[in-house]
């Protein structure tokens, strides 16, 4: 049942990109054509995903018994951006395929504060289930990381595919690029507040 | 370039926010008030001034090859810095912007001032650059705040001047995006810059 309300609260009440706005860069960067939008969220999915198992036992295992936790900032950092490059290593190595797929966006994924938000996110904020709050433990943190990436991913690709639609209409001169898209995705947000309360 | 060209450049030429649209994750989240705002904006500059001068200096020793992870460690060394001194000065603030603090470190324009201007300019020009974008930086973010705030919640930098509520929605998160919109548009009006 936990699971269930971190999942659901992950993807749709608090979206990571439309009520916490981690990950505005590519949300506005590379949400012009559908297939990059799919692209980019299947890559941050499997980044944040590790990264967060990652970071998490970094965070119990090293930096908290040794009192260090003010190097929490350039420690997640590093083993973010090593991540992204081992994890660019190893995908080009077993499976070209998918590397092909991912390629490109995987250096961008580095400077992507979705991933060192959520990674901060579980070993600081408190959640609350059932009027209790408490620290999320591994497995919590890896659904939750998981599900918020999933959020990613749905609003990426709502947005593209909004974005690809609006493409083809006459958009007055100031509002073309960048402007237009803020004003969707303002509408798509307003979309996901209702979503709020719900759990 | 004049040192007073590069530190008002900044602000209207090469807008951090309305004209190269870099930094947008901490413009949309923490702009919910004009303090805020400018919480976030001067938190940036101190990281971006500093950073920009360490690079600088020491970028003919850095070979190129790593040079992107050492500029990530040195900002990261700066924001560390800064979350000591903000917890130490200014804890109601460091609560407010939260996590927006320590990603500072993944701020495109940090890294991309360092990589644009810092790594080839002598040390005092870094800082002049440095003060000129965050500079700009702050100013959007106040704006934006002020904007925000007002309509928000009819106060500005924290006194009200309109009974009741306001419009919520612009303290949420549709309103950040909207906001930003229409002052893009403003400012490419006023300014004539595409």
């Amino acid at each position: 049942m936990e699971y269930l309300i971190i999942i659901i609260s992950a993807i749709f009440v608090n979206n990571i990109l439309l009520a916490q706005f981690l990950g505005c860069c590519p949300f506005l960067g590379v949400s012009n054509k559908l297939s990059t939008a799919v692209g980019m969220s299947g890559a941050v999915c499997f980044v944040i995903t590790l990264s967060t198992l990652v970071t998490y036992l970094l965070q119990y295992y090293v930096l908290v018994p040794l009192h260090i936790e003010f190097m929490q900032t350039i420690t997640f950092i590093l083993v973010i951006a090593a991540l992204v490059q081992m994890v660019e290593i190893i995908l080009k190595k077993i499976s070209p395929s998918l590397y092909q797929a991912l390629g490109i966006f995987l250096p961008l994924i580095t400077t992507n504060c979705a991933v060192l938000g959520i990674a901060l996110i579980v070993v600081t904020k408190e959640f609350t289930f059932g009027g209790e709050p408490h620290m999320l433990n591994l497995a919590e943190s890896v659904v939750y990381a998981f599900a918020s990436s999933l959020g990613f991913g749905l609003a990426m690709i709502l947005f593209a595919g909004l974005r690809e639609q609006i493409a083809l209409n006459k958009v007055p001169k100031p509002f073309r690029g960048i402007p237009i898209a803020l004003v969707t995705a303002s509408i798509l947000a307003m979309a996901f507040m209702g979503f709020s309360g719900m759990v | 370039m004049g040192k007073f060209k590069l530190i008002t450049k900044g602000l209207v030429k090469e807008n951090p926010t309305f004209v190269l649209l870099l930094g947008m994750c901490p413009t949309l989240a923490t702009t919910t008030s004009a303090m805020n705002g400018m919480g976030m904006g001067l938190a940036t500059m101190f990281v971006l001034v500093l950073s920009n001068m360490v690079i600088s200096a020491t970028a003919p020793y850095i070979p190129d090859k790593v040079r992107i992870p050492s500029y990530i460690v040195i900002i990261a060394a700066f924001v560390t810095i800064l979350q000591f001194i903000m917890q130490a000065y200014t804890p109601a603030m460091y609560e407010t912007l939260g996590l927006f603090i320590p990603l500072i470190v993944v701020n495109c324009i940090v890294l991309g001032r360092a990589e644009a201007f810092a790594n080839k300019n002598s040390v005092i020009d870094s800082a002049c650059d440095g003060i000129g974008i965050g500079l700009g930086f702050t100013m959007s973010l106040t704006i934006l705040g002020l904007v925000r705030e007002i309509l928000g919640s009819g106060s500005a930098f924290g006194f009200k001047f309109i009974e009741g509520d306001g419009i919520i929605a612009f303290v949420l998160a549709p309103g950040a995006f909207l906001a930003l919109a229409y002052l893009i548009v403003i400012f490419r009006k006023i300014t004539k810059i595409e």
